[in-house]
């Protein structure tokens, strides 16, 4: 602390100070301050985070899924559509790692070629929600008045109705037995009823925020300068409501995989010949005394995938939250 | 006290009416012959589809058969199926089921989970809370279907300790296994909420207080601590009771239990569509209910929120 007038204000860490997050702040420093420059809330985190092995644990499986659901063949080279009846239910051995389901096909197979299913839809759900509940909450927080209490009270309505009762529902009503929807509309339509039954979630989520810092300084400070409604939601607000999102998405990655897959389990969502971790799992359910490993292996794969998410949610949580250090 | 209370019940009216609507909506005017495959092989009788068009006034427009479907539950009627079959028998008789088990699977979340939550929360970064945090952090990941096939497979077929299914007496010891499944998820909650709120208030002044008077550890703990930590776990339960009167399809189904959840996945899959409103109406109206009973319960616990 040779020069107090500039050392000590750029090398403390202000994490708590959510107003730095893109801002050019090192601008002009001092060569020798700028090793030690300001993080912001997000660059704070990352460091956090690069020293988590938790972090990486999760990140790597989750590359490893994704790939998964880019190139299954990379993977694979089994068929996960067709089969030989001669292997039905034959247990796990070289030529099939993990056997063979009623059918005669490989599981291996299926349960590679089951990530893409659950990955695509799992990710533009949250995306959908995303997108939907956060204008909603924006729109909400800011505007207040009228505005804000006939969107709280739609949000209620949705939010009135258990998930998966509503779900239920709403795919029996689109995608009813007798309809004849292809491989991607019935796709959709799970994505949809996601997005339906949980944006509300979201919306409180980014409501609250908004309200919180709707009236922080830099706001005003921007308001007075003349900066129009748009370019302050978008420049001022935005990055400083999207950490407990950011967190909030990654968690729901995982429990949308789960809920993909209770849908397709209860036989409303992805129908065969799709192959999915929750199609093969209430496959499973009538040979458990026989062939316990066909529920084993694609449950295995459907907890490790949302484990992984929701662990990588927890460790950006606890990266993100100055009041856990 | 009583403003309070009715500015949140009149608040609840829209929010039930939309929701209700909505599902009526959904499951009624869905394109498509309503009586496809009603009786059998062959096309329904004209003189059939006439009397039901008319007993469900099908040829009205949506609004004007909610409007009508409303009436008759003021009244206390939610109709019949379409085979005659009065509906609130059947809620009469599939409801108590789901109860029990909804009270046996929050008994079991509520002591765990708070057992576990409490414990941590005393006693931070050992080896007990390291558990605690990796086992909750699995609960929250597995899919309730999943837990429900591992615990039946484990319980009931692997080790035969209990029988896979549970019978229609609906016995207590038969309800355990369910009742672990349906809150799992919940208990894990539970346990983290309660770690966090114990910790924090660990270092409350109160507590110092409570300590420097010499007052034994059991009575810091147990009077000053827990009333104030609750509060959280509190709202948990309470939403969480709401939920699991509703929200027990997938683990009725694993387990055969003759409750509403089953009874509406049923009446889905048939296209029993009054049965299914009907179910949603009661199910939309607990749940609406049971939030309204937490936010009282606040006050109660803590005296410093007051409703005037």
């Amino acid at each position: 602390m040779s020069d107090p007038s500039t050392a000590s204000i750029v090398s403390t860490p202000r994490p708590e100070q959510p107003g730095e997050i893109g801002a050019p702040a090192n601008a002009g420093l001092p060569e020798s301050a700028r090793k030690e420059k300001p993080r912001g809330l997000l660059g704070d985190a990352w460091r956090d985070l690069r020293r988590k092995p938790l972090f990486w644990i999760s990140s790597a499986f989750i590359v490893l899924f994704v790939l998964m659901a880019a190139f299954p063949s990379l993977f694979s080279a089994g068929d996960a559509v067709n089969g030989t009846l001669a292997n039905s239910l034959g247990k796990p051995s070289a030529n099939a790692w993990f056997g063979y389901d009623v059918q005669g096909r490989d599981v291996y197979a299926r349960v590679i070629y089951g990530a893409r299913a659950s990955v695509v839809v799992a990710l533009l759900s949250v995306v959908g929600t995303m997108l939907v509940g956060g204008t909603m909450g924006v729109i909400a927080g800011y505007r207040g008045g009228w505005v804000d209490s006939l969107l709280s009270r739609i949000a209620d309505v949705f939010f009135g109705l258990p998930f998966v009762l509503g779900a239920i529902v709403i795919l029996t009503t689109f995608n009813g037995s007798g309809t004849s929807n292809s491989k991607w509309q019935i796709m959709a339509l799970v994505i949809a009823s996601l997005v339906v039954l949980t944006w509300p979630v979201v919306m409180r989520l980014m409501r609250s925020s908004v309200l919180a810092t709707k009236e922080a300084d830099y706001i005003v400070a921007a308001r007075a300068l003349g900066a129009g409604t748009g370019r302050i939601i978008l420049k001022h607000l935005l990055p400083n409501c999207l950490a407990p999102l950011l967190v909030y998405g990654t968690i729901m990655v995982g429990s949308f995989i789960g809920a993909e897959a209770t849908l397709s389990f209860l036989g409303v969502g992805l129908k065969s010949p799709v192959v999915s971790w929750g199609i093969m799992i209430s496959e499973a359910q009538n040979y458990i005394r026989v062939a316990p490993f066909l529920l084993f292996f694609p449950a295995a794969f459907l907890v490790t995938a949302v484990l992984s998410f929701v662990m990588l949610g927890e460790a950006v949580r606890e990266a993100l939250d100055p009041k856990l250090r | 006290m009583g403003r309070y209370l009715l500015r949140r019940l009149l608040q609840l009216v829209p929010v039930f009416i939309g929701t209700t609507f909505m599902i009526y909506a959904l499951v009624w005017a869905v394109p498509g012959d309503p009586f496809a495959g009603k009786c059998g092989e062959r096309r329904c009788p004209d003189q059939y589809i006439a009397f039901m068009t008319d007993k469900y006034h099908l040829d009205q427009n949506i609004f004007v058969q909610y409007a009508t479907y409303m009436q008759n539950l003021l009244k206390g009627d939610f109709g019949q199926t379409f085979s005659g079959r009065s509906i609130n028998d059947i809620i009469a008789t599939a409801y108590p089921n789901t109860l029990k088990l909804a009270v046996v699977a929050l008994l079991i979340e509520a002591g765990i989970g708070l057992t576990a939550g409490v414990l941590t929360g005393l006693r931070r970064n050992g080896f007990l809370d390291n558990l605690v945090l990796v086992s909750t952090l699995f609960l929250i990941a597995l899919p309730v279907f999943v837990v429900g096939f591992v615990l039946q497979w484990l319980f009931g077929v692997q080790w035969q300790l209990v029988k896979p299914t549970v019978s229609s007496e609906m016995r207590f010891s038969e309800l355990i296994i369910p009742g672990f499944v349906l809150g799992s998820a919940s208990m894990a909650y539970i346990a983290r909420v309660a770690r966090t709120s114990i910790a924090e208030n660990r270092r409350a002044d109160y507590v110092r207080t409570a300590i420097a008077k010499g007052l034994p550890m059991r009575r810091v703990v147990g009077v000053h601590l827990l009333r104030n930590s609750l509060i959280p776990v509190v709202t948990l339960l309470g939403t969480d009771l709401g939920a699991l009167m509703g929200g027990a399809i997938v683990t009725e189904g694993i387990f055969q239990i003759n409750g509403i959840g089953r009874q509406v996945y049923r009446s889905i899959v048939t296209k029993e569509s009054a049965t299914v409103v009907s179910i949603v109406v009661v199910l939309v109206l607990v749940y609406l209910l049971m939030n309204l009973v937490v936010d009282l319960l606040y006050a109660a616990l803590d005296p410093r929120i007051r409703y005037e």
